[in-house]
This record gives C-alpha cells, structure tokens and sequence, in this order.
C-alpha cells in the first residue's frame, strides 16, 4: 500500500538553513546538506529546500547546496523559492531537483504551470499555495503571503492542476505557526476538486496533529512542517511509529 | 564502467550520483562508441513512451543497446527507461518499445479501482515474486519511492517483483541480462542504492 508522506521543509537563504537548528544529537546546524542528510537518515520521505535568497550571489549559493545535497541524499527532493520561468526550473533540475514548487511565479504568470509541465512533464510541477481567510472566503496570498491577490483559493488549485500542476502543496496562513492543528476544513476542500497528491502544510505542534489529518482526511498524501522538526519537539522516526500504530500507512 | 544513457529525457544527476555515491564509475553519455565500451548499461527516462522512444530511435542508440544486450551485456531500465524494454505500449496509442522483454504497458487505471490518484507517486513496499541477483540485497516489504501512471502487463516470464497500489502492479523485472525497475533506486534511498550495487554485480560476458 502507498504510504503517507512526512516532509520536513528547510528554508534557505544565502547557503545557510534560516534560523538554525538546534538537535540534541547534532548541535547547531545551519548547513541545509548536513541537514538533509540527517533527515534522510531519519525516516525523512522527500524533503523541500525553500530557497528564501533575494541577491544573485545567495541564489548562486543556493545551487551549489542543492548540487552538495542532490549528490549525497537519495530520496526525491523538491525545490522552492524564486521560481519565475522556465529557465528557472532548467537551473534547479539541473542541479538535481527532483520536482519544482511555483507559488508567486504562477500568480505573476498564470501560463508558468502548463509551460513547465508540458517542458518536464505534470510530475516535476509542484502548486504551492498559500491561503487566508478573507471574509469568511478562502483566498489566495502572494509574494510570501504579504499580498492578497483576491483570488479564490479553491478554484485557483483547481485551474492549476487543470494546466499540469502534478501535485498541490496547501499552506494555511491561518493555521500555520500556531500548532494547534492542519486547517482540515481548508485541506478537505482542496482533496475534493483535485485528484493528485495534497501535502498539507501549516499547523503542525504536535504528533497527534499528523494522526488527526491522516485520519481525517484520506485524500491528503503527505504532511509537511519545518520548525517541529527543526527544533526536536517532534522526531520523524517517533512520528512514524505513532501512525503506524494508529493504522496509517507509512514507511519505516 | 557503467553508460547511463542519454537520449535527452529527464535528469541523470542523480543517476549518476548514485553510482557515484556506491564507488562505482558512471558516465552520462550519448556517445554509441562508449555505450558499445562501457560494462553495464543504464536506460533512463521521464516523461511520455512515445516521445521518448522516437528519440531513443533517432539518436540510434536503441540499435546499440539492442546489439550490446544480445552479447549479454547487462541492462537495466528505470522507469519509462524499463517500460521501453518491453514489446509495445499503449500509452497515447500503440508505440513500439524495443522488445527485449516480453510483455506490454497498460495504463494503471484499467486495473486499480476508482477513487486511487494517478500517478501513483510515493513509497510503497516490494513483494518479491521471483528471486533474482538483482534483488539479492532486497527484503521482502522494503519500500521504494514509484512515479507513474502506466505499468507493464502480461510479463509473467519476466516478474521479479510486484508493488500493490490496488492492484498488484509489475515493480521490478528481468529475464537473462536485462533489468527493469518501475520505482527510482536513485531516488529510494539505501534501499534503492543496494538494488543498483546488486545490477553492477551482475556478471556480463564472462
């Protein structure tokens, strides 16, 4: 049976992890290759590197960390960040992206999604989203979600598969960073107009919240979350171990 | 030396590392003379059969690996790389593979139930039908990471391993020199590196 996946996400600016990471096991870590290699061998299913660098020199970096990573770790590896073109997806494939996620660049230019599926096929594209709660209607944010674009969430993830999008990241900006739970009523809208993978993003505080999702909400493939990771208050393999008990389907 | 064959579908970096990262020697190559040089071979590939069997086609690397595997060099497919092996496929149409393994590719919606999303995209474990060198380091349940959407059928003569995604769909093949595996080892972790250390073990024309 196809498993759950559990995502950490490691946010990248100028080379260096955003924040730090402090494990018990490791210390401080701020190099994201280190890093990704301590999750792969942690029960990590894929990983994100969201390369958060605004300069050319940090981007140039960013490549070089990703061709380190792509070069030692050996499960699927999907990149974010300043993604604006197609020349952008050839930059991060060739360094040995596996898939590539477009949130603003999508927005700036609704033809990006079908373009880049149609260049590197439906399973390479990754939708990100990020989605508030407007006057009681979800909408679509940009730019980091700084800028509400008045778009409506659902119908956008919709168009967006529609154009080849092979896969849909749905980050709450209402739920995320208050780890009180992923944004089910958000996730379950999402899981009924699309039929490829859902990761849900945003909420994560605790193991339970991952049971709940899975539990909840069949449709949803993969849960993603960066600082409970990051900061040891959950531990992939214990996390794993937790769904298993609980019937989830999962890789261990 | 392995040949990791490229006819311009899909990204090799990986490939290529994850040979690198098991001590052995790979290059990344559209060269016919280092294909009929090299000890092993590699046929990689993403996308769509067609597109990418017209340009294994025009590249003539397809004669080269055809003539290279009947002298009993070893091959292994990865993914469409493996669904070209067989004889034809009915992905977009009917499309001729190279026939190196019999058996045919089918949409993997004719055989899972409804409500399942294509592609299958994720890890799931292997059951091992049929013991086989190429699996020699591969236990029984160990999860490897699949992408796709079509998968082969009616190759019984060939079926190593199976994966069940609502139907048991063909996961790893073989038969004499030629591989195939429908997952990504460079891509399925230390799992996925121990399938490629077992291929490079396997004895060519000696």
């Amino acid at each position: 049976m196809i498993t759950k996946r559990i995502i950490p996400c490691l946010d990248v600016k100028d080379g260096r992890v955003v924040k730090g990471v402090n494990f018990q096991k490791l210390g401080d870590v701020a190099s994201p290759v280190e890093l990704a290699k301590y999750y792969s061998e942690n029960g990590a299913d894929e990983l994100v590197f969201y390369d958060i660098t605004a300069s050319a020199e940090g981007r140039a970096l960013f490549t070089d960390i990703l061709t380190e990573t792509a070069r030692t770790v050996f499960i699927p590896l999907t990149v974010g960040g300043g993604i604006n073109t197609t020349d952008d997806f050839d930059r991060v494939l060739k360094c040995g992206a596996d898939k590539v996620s477009v949130n603003s660049g999508a927005i700036r230019d609704p033809s990006l999604v079908g373009k880049a599926a149609k260049l590197y096929g439906d399973q390479c594209v990754v939708l990100s989203v990020d989605v508030k709660r407007v006057d009681g209607v979800f909408r679509i944010f940009a730019k980091g979600g700084r800028e509400n674009t008045g778009m409506e969430a659902i119908e956008w993830v919709r168009r967006c598969v529609g154009e080849g999008a092979g896969e849909v990241v749905v980050n709450s900006m209402d739920t995320d960073g208050v780890k009180q739970g992923f944004d089910l009523e958000l996730l379950e809208k999402v899981c009924d107009v699309v039929k490829v993978p859902v990761i849900a993003s945003g909420g994560a505080g605790c193991i339970e919240d991952f049971i709940t999702l899975f539990k909840a909400l069949p449709g949803v493939d993969a849960g993603l979350a960066a600082s409970i990771f990051h900061f040891g208050e959950v531990a992939i393999n214990d996390l794993k171990r937790e769904m298993q008990r609980n019937g989830i389907p999962v890789r261990i | 030396m392995i040949a990791i064959i490229d006819y311009g579908v899909g990204n090799l970096f990986s490939l290529r590392s994850s040979f690198a990262a098991i001590g052995q020697d790979a290059v990344v190559t559209s060269d016919i003379e280092e294909i009929r040089r090299a000890d092993r071979l590699i046929l990689p590939g993403v996308g769509a059969f067609q597109d990418a069997a017209e340009k294994l086609r025009a590249s003539g690397m397809d004669k080269a690996v055809k003539e290279e595997t009947a002298k009993g060099k070893p091959l292994m497919g990865v993914c469409l790389g493996m669904q070209m092996l067989f004889e034809r496929s009915y992905e977009y149409g009917e499309h001729e593979g190279l026939g190196l393994l019999r058996g045919e590719i089918r949409s993997i919606a004719e055989r899972i139930p409804e409500g399942l999303k294509i592609p299958q995209m994720g890890w799931n474990a292997l059951r091992i039908v049929k013991d086989s060198p190429l699996l020699k380091y591969t236990r029984e349940g160990e999860y490897v990471y699949f992408v796709h959407s079509y998968s082969a059928v009616n190759c019984e003569e060939s079926l190593l391993a199976v994966t069940e995604y609502g139907a048991d769909l063909t996961a790893c093949v073989g038969c004499g020199n030629v591989f195939g595996c429908q997952f990504h080892p460079e891509k399925s972790g230390e799992v996925g590196l121990r399938i490629l250390k077992a291929f490079c073990e396997i004895g060519g024309n000696a």
